[in-house]
């Protein structure tokens, strides 16, 4: 194998050099804990101060409206459980989408087992969510909506900024899940209405194991995780300092190349979505065609099923991932796709692939030629493709 | 998470195709859960299987179990055939994750509806052979895309 193409950059990112030097330093030299008073701990808290400047100002936010997390999936799970136990008591509604990640669907089932009711809202075809449909959901006991900036499977970005005004005009917060979107795309939070905003710093250039919850100020969520007072008390456990500093780091760079990149990539993504429409038949593309993350490009290949076609893209040096079952864990393809209206049989056969700045269209070429050869090796021998092939000749 | 066995089976199946008026094709699984597999024999007036081709559409591991299926039931009687488990099929495969136990299931199910599919044909009946209850239950939607 010469060359790994890894287009799986929605799973998780390659941490950039410059984010990676500026971590170092804290991990051996000045490795303090910030929340110290000596002198020594001093750069590791301005260097902590800073990083919440970068986050903060990606976002349009106030640094001290940024808190630190260990992760995306806890700045979801914080979102929506301190929010029901902070305003339960006003009200026991919330409102979310059937295409959210699972670290919101599972969380909110799990406040339905403890007295809360919540509106999975529909969407179309193209995944995109209706603001009428998030107006029409809410009733007098809703206290929060929370609907993800763009979706981790097909792409699609949501018209968060509408659905932020909706929830604002009727006095109810508005939580946007944005891990796929912070430093791929502009987000501004006064802008769109955003009371809070789940990220995570591995999904755009920074380590793993960070994350931030924005908390517009005013908004009355309490702590998640007990302890000590580091993040103004709202989130104990000593400071990731390298992986904040890191994440600091990444978020500045994300502004900074944002717009270049979003030409870059979308260019790269529609050539590939083209090549693939116009030389694979019985392709079906997934998500919305414009209104998409800038690197994300998903299909369905009919008569094959995704988890094949991995093994056979990996052995080819080429990372991509799929919503069948087999690679679910589950009997069930993706809820994504089963939400967007396709058929079981066809949402086994799909494929994502997310470019990076990394990518170019030699590599994207190769995975072209390459993913021919596999789908049609994969019907060659598929029961339903020769069904297919033989009710059409009758 | 594969076996080296299941990778190789995988990557270079053995008897992939379709046999014309084969003496016996069994079909079972359904496309809702992802998994589809025809098992084709043909088998000879002693009850021996002459030839067998199969067409999986699934994971890798259906794929494998599928191909290796073919192997151990080649050259055998309906009955030395019927008596091929899928623990044999596992086995044979130096085993597999446990959320593909279920996958060799399938391989065994297929043989046992191709055999069915032989006797019914010949009006026959193999000894210990249960009708298979595992067949396709969805039927491909004809949506163009």
């Amino acid at each position: 194998m010469s060359k790994l193409i890894y287009l799986d950059n929605a799973a998780t990112t390659r941490v950039k050099k410059e984010v990676l030097d500026v971590m170092l330093p804290y991990f051996t030299e000045t490795y303090s804990n910030p929340s110290a008073v000596y002198s020594f701990a001093s750069e590791g808290k301005k260097a902590v101060m800073e990083a919440r400047n970068q986050a903060a100002a990606l976002i349009g936010a106030k640094p001290e409206e940024i808190y630190f997390t260990g992760g995306g999936s806890e700045s979801d799970n914080w979102a929506l459980k301190a929010t029901a136990e902070e305003y339960g008591s006003k009200g026991k509604h919330i409102i979310t989408t059937k295409i959210e990640h699972h670290a919101i669907l599972h969380t909110c089932e799990y406040l339905e087992k403890h007295g809360f009711e919540v509106t999975y809202l529909d969407v179309d075809s193209d995944g995109l969510v209706h603001p009428e449909d998030v107006e029409k959901a809410i009733r007098p006991d809703t206290i929060l909506i929370s609907v993800m900036t763009a979706n981790n499977e097909i792409g699609t970005v949501e018209p968060i900024a509408e659905i932020g005004r909706i929830a604002h005009e009727h006095g109810v917060l508005f939580h946007t899940d944005a891990v796929q979107a912070y430093g791929h795309i502009p987000i501004n939070v006064d802008e769109m209405n955003i009371d809070m905003l789940s990220a995570s710093g591995h999904k755009f250039g920074g380590p793993k194991g960070i994350g931030i919850m924005y908390i517009r100020k005013g908004v009355k969520i309490r702590s998640f995780i007990h302890g000590g007072s580091q993040e103004r008390g709202r989130r104990a456990g000593t400071s990731n300092t390298p992986g904040i500093v890191g994440l600091g780091k990444a978020a500045e760079i994300a502004g900074k190349t944002m717009e270049e990149r979003v030409r870059k990539e979308t260019e790269l993504r529609d050539y590939l979505i083209n090549r693939i429409e116009n030389e694979i038949p019985y392709s079906k593309f997934n998500g919305h065609r414009t209104e998409r993350l800038p690197n994300n490009v998903n299909f369905c290949f009919r008569f094959i099923e995704g988890e094949s076609l991995l093994i056979l893209l990996d052995q080819n040096g080429i990372c991509g991932s799929s919503g069948s079952a087999c690679t679910s864990g589950s009997l069930d393809p993706s809820h994504v796709l089963l939400a967007i209206g396709l058929p079981h049989e066809i949402a086994h056969g799909s494929l994502r692939l997310t470019l990076s700045e990394e990518t170019t269209k030699e590599d994207l070429d190769f995975v072209v030629e390459k993913l021919k050869g596999i789908v049609e090796r994969l019907r060659s021998m598929s029961p339903l493709y020769e069904d297919f092939l033989k009710a059409n000749k009758a | 998470m594969y076996s080296e066995k299941v990778i190789d089976h995988f990557s270079n199946p053995r008897n992939v195709g379709e046999i014309e008026n084969a003496s016996g094709v069994g079909t079972v699984g359904n496309a809702k859960c992802g998994d589809i597999m025809r098992i084709y024999f043909d088998i000879d007036e002693n009850q021996v299987i002459r030839d067998v081709k199969f067409k999986t559409f699934g994971c890798g591991a259906a794929v494998a179990t599928s191909s290796m299926a073919t192997e151990l039931v080649k050259g055998k009687t309906v009955y030395e055939a019927l008596e091929v488990t899928n623990k044999a099929v596992m086995e044979a495969l130096d085993g597999l994750p446990p959320v593909k136990v279920h996958c060799s299931l399938l391989a065994e199910e297929a043989i046992h509806a191709a055999l069915w599919d032989y006797a019914e044909k010949n009006n026959i009946v193999i000894e210990g052979l249960k009708k298979p209850v595992n067949d396709i239950a969805e039927t491909l939607e004809e949506e163009e895309y």
